[in-house]
């Protein structure tokens, strides 16, 4: 239905996606037919209200849950298959980073498991720490820097052996409207300057419509897609397009995909 | 009466200096602490040598620190051949050997979910053996030197060890969990790079309390059969004998191993678990 499918390019494709949890208290319908194509190089942001699926979605391509229905594929493999291919970075809500490492430890740490040289490790930390703009911060741990410095590693951690698909879980959730602001900015630089494919989970109308090239939007009991938005907006976008008309109709229209799945209750 | 009174003063005037000391400047340095601990260590000591003085105090009942400081002093060699026998060959053995047992068995059992079923309950069953019943029984196996000791205190400090261990491996946090999958880690890497170091703290409370157990165990082990050496010798005869200031001695070289054995954990936990919240500087 909503599925904006491009030639070719296709990075993750999910067909009729459906993922109930049996809980005490009966199945929940996390997702329901869920139909969706991310192509190469998209900035896709997925939002709506907890409960709509959106994070789960995520979790699916990151083969974290396993759909109960339809067909994944990423990269034209399975979410499994392509795990174990590297395909994809994955930043949660919150930083992660293990305390007994240093901060350069925490992003040395994919490549350690995944068996990357050791002068191919220190290029490694220091090319995605330099990237997250963290260098000289290296040898701190975690628990020495401030909340938006912890994520901005945990992003390097995740850039650090170049998957291709960046999975990104309401990364910025946690931190405050300034430091966020700044952290969006450097997400779009690095998405530029890398044009990795990301996925980026939000509850934030702004956030979606500055960061995306397309907006899926979301809606609860059972998870689904209500809207997929493609968005008109240039790929160069400086902190002061939110004041433009384009910015504030994408958003109107985020707002009113939103309205409309909450009056199914 | 005039012991009494002295003591007394003393004891007030201590206080008053440390009270002092503590609000001053030099209370806040490190040999500002040293010196407030040791004054209230010294006037311990004055007051028990004043109470026992000033009530005239049996020597059986309790003899005064400088009863039992000249016997420390004059008995060195006993004690010291006490201290290697009980704490370095049994304590300490059985100590490394129960602690690398635990350690083991705790990765073994939180592999397998049988295991899980099966261990943990003997471990608890042995656990709830009473000491005073198993040590005997260990001595007719083991013999009466300090083999059979160790044996005792492997006894005591495994089920403390395994189920803090078991704990600890099972500490991690679901979103350094889910990272690893992400990474497709082996089992391995999770054991060492995420379960193990999580489980540090957890296997560093337990040594702390297993420290000061294996060192009751050993001596109360001795009871029930030794040779002519061991604190746990030492205290049974002497007693017997009413050499109630060797006794003093013995206890006194006990309470500092134990105290220096937990000091010296506290210290490798501070080394190996300086992440842990309540570690952080």
């Amino acid at each position: 239905m909503k599925d904006t499918t491009h030639t070719g390019s296709a990075v993750i494709e999910a067909r009729n996606l459906d993922l109930t949890f049996q809980t005490g208290d009966g199945p929940v319908h996390a997702l329901r037919d869920v139909n969706l194509t991310i192509n190469k190089g998209d900035f896709v942001s997925f939002i709506g209200p907890s409960g709509c699926g959106k994070t789960t979605f995520l979790r699916c391509i990151a083969a974290l849950e396993h759909p109960t229905g339809g067909t994944l594929t990423v990269n034209g493999l399975t979410p499994d298959e392509a795990r174990m291919k590297r395909a994809y970075g994955y930043v949660f809500q919150a930083a992660g980073l293990y305390p007994w490492r240093t901060i350069a430890g925490n992003v040395k740490l994919p490549l350690e498991i995944m068996g990357f040289s050791k002068a191919d490790q220190q290029a490694r930390v220091d090319r995605v720490l330099d990237l997250v703009e963290l260098s000289g911060f290296g040898g701190k741990f975690p628990w020495q820097l401030s909340g938006g410095m912890q994520q901005r590693a945990s992003i390097a951690r995740a850039l650090a052996f170049d998957a291709d698909i960046l999975l990104m879980d309401e990364p910025f959730g946690a931190l405050d409207e300034i430091v966020r602001d700044r952290l969006n900015e450097e997400v779009l630089k690095l998405w530029a300057r890398t044009g990795k494919t990301i996925g980026f989970v939000t509850h934030s109308i702004p956030e979606a419509v500055y960061l995306s090239t397309k907006i899926v939007v979301m809606s609860p009991r059972p998870g689904r897609i209500t809207d997929v938005i493609d968005s008109p907006l240039p790929k160069e976008r400086p902190l002061d397009i939110r004041d433009s008309r384009e910015f504030i109709e994408i958003a109107h229209r985020v707002r009113e995909g939103l309205r409309a799945g909450h009056q199914d209750d | 009466m005039s012991w009494l009174i002295g003591a007394t003063l003393f004891w007030l005037a201590a206080w008053a200096l440390n009270v002092r000391l503590a609000a001053s400047r030099f209370g806040a340095t490190r040999a500002g602490r040293i010196t407030v601990a040791a004054l209230f260590g010294i006037t311990l000591l004055v007051l028990w040598e004043g109470l026992v003085r000033g009530f005239a105090v049996s020597p059986i009942i309790l003899p005064g620190p400088s009863v039992i400081g000249p016997k420390i002093a004059s008995s060195l060699p006993i004690l010291w051949a006490d201290f290697v026998q009980t704490v370095i060959k049994g304590a300490l053995t059985g100590f490394a050997i129960g602690a690398l047992a635990a350690f083991a068995a705790a990765i073994a059992i939180d592999r397998s979910p049988f295991l899980q079923k099966g261990l943990l309950p003997i471990g608890n069953f042995v656990s709830a053996l009473p000491i005073v019943g198993l040590a005997p029984v260990l001595v007719m196996w083991f013999g009466f030197d300090w083999q059979s000791k160790a044996a005792v205190v492997v006894v005591m400090v495994f089920f403390p060890l395994l189920v803090n261990m078991v704990a600890g491996l099972q500490a991690t946090d679901r979103l350094h969990r889910d990272l690893m999958a992400t990474y497709s880690a082996t089992y391995t890497q999770r054991l060492l790079k995420l379960r193990l170091p999580a489980a540090m703290p957890f296997f560093f409370n337990g040594l702390k309390i297993a420290a000061t157990l294996a060192l009751i165990g050993a001596i109360v082990a001795e009871f029930f059969g030794s040779p002519i050496v061991g604190m746990g010798f030492r205290i049974s005869t002497e007693v017997g004998k009413l050499g109630l200031d060797m006794v003093w001695a013995t206890i006194a070289v006990a309470a500092l191993s134990g105290s220096a054995l937990y000091g010296l954990i506290a210290l490798i936990e501070s080394r190996v678990t300086f992440w842990h919240p309540s570690q952080r500087k």
